[in-house]
């Protein structure tokens, strides 16, 4: 009998250990009603911001992409339009930051890059809806709240990230 | 909770709200209107440019409708009809826009370059 292991790192543990937690997010926003089908917190985002921050642009996209991937088979929609939509948008918004990430950290912070990824994430998500699923002209009318949603979202999930980035710094710097 | 907001990011909300502002005024617009077309009875009456000032009369079952045109709108400015809905709906300015007196059968709708459809099946 052949044994099959897999020789995993730490640094896999925590991206699993993460990825988790981001799920873990995404399946409680799902209770939350929403007014207009595809206007949601995005909470899952901030666990992305965090590792980005902490771990750089890699790390976070395995977190970003796993979370897409387990949490539809959590969900079970794996490979239905809602997989497809939450997919292209988690790798549209993984592109903004891919860029994002080099503006000098000076100046902009989690705010920044989570407005810009969730800018990224509906554009993405609008342009499968028009393509695709709905080709109606129709859209259109939709597109200036799913931006005003993705602007006030990505304002207070990049606040949250800021807050959580910020503690962990202050406890490193003054342990207690 | 202020000091978690860089300078840079102010720029970035700044730039986020003009964008979604554009948007909204871009994507809402019914788009410009360029014509007036007035039916009587099911029929095109008239069709007039919004540029130019008039007033024209169309006669229906119940008396005469008067549409008033100027600086690129137009209203039913007189009706028979008992309700005066049409009269009330003031002056249209946006393509897509209709003011219909049912009694007297007179309607007025504003049309742009392009006529959107008005009813869709899918």
């Amino acid at each position: 009998m052949t044994r099959l292991t897999i020789n995993t790192t730490p640094e896999d543990h925590y991206v699993a250990r993460i990825a988790a937690v981001a799920i873990g997010l995404s399946l409680l926003e799902a209770g939350i009603p929403s007014p207009l089908p595809g206007v949601k917190p995005g909470l899952a985002n901030i666990v992305t911001l965090v590792v980005l921050m902490r771990c750089g642009w890699r790390t976070a996209a395995w977190v970003s992409l796993l979370r897409v991937v387990a949490g539809s088979l959590l969900f079970g929609n794996f490979m239905s339009p809602g997989f497809v939509l939450s997919f292209s948008g988690a790798f549209m918004s993984l592109g903004a930051l891919a860029l994002a990430q080099h503006l000098p950290q000076r100046w902009f912070g989690p705010v920044s890059l989570s407005i810009l990824a969730a800018f990224a994430h509906i554009g993405a998500q609008l342009a499968v809806v028009y393509l695709w699923l709905i080709p109606h002209a129709g859209i259109a009318y939709l597109v200036p709240l799913f931006a005003c949603a993705a602007l006030v979202f990505g304002a207070v999930n990049g606040l949250a990230a800021a807050k959580l980035l910020g503690n962990a710094t202050a406890r490193r710097l003054h342990p207690a | 909770m202020l000091n978690l907001i860089k300078p840079g990011d102010w720029l970035t909300l700044l730039a986020g709200a003009l964008f979604t502002a554009w948007l909204f005024a871009f994507m809402w617009q019914g788009g410009a209107a360029e014509k007036a077309v007035v039916r009587a009875g099911g029929k095109v009456y008239a069709e007039m440019s919004l540029a130019r000032e008039q007033v024209l009369e169309v006669p229906g079952p119940l008396g005469v409708s008067q549409v008033a045109v100027e600086h690129g709108r137009a209203r039913i400015a007189r009706d028979p009809s008992p309700r005066q809905y049409c009269v009330r709906q003031g002056w249209l300015s946006q393509a897509g826009e209709i003011a219909v007196c049912l009694p007297n059968q007179v309607s007025l709708e504003l049309v742009g370059r392009v006529k959107r459809y008005d009813s869709l099946n899918y």
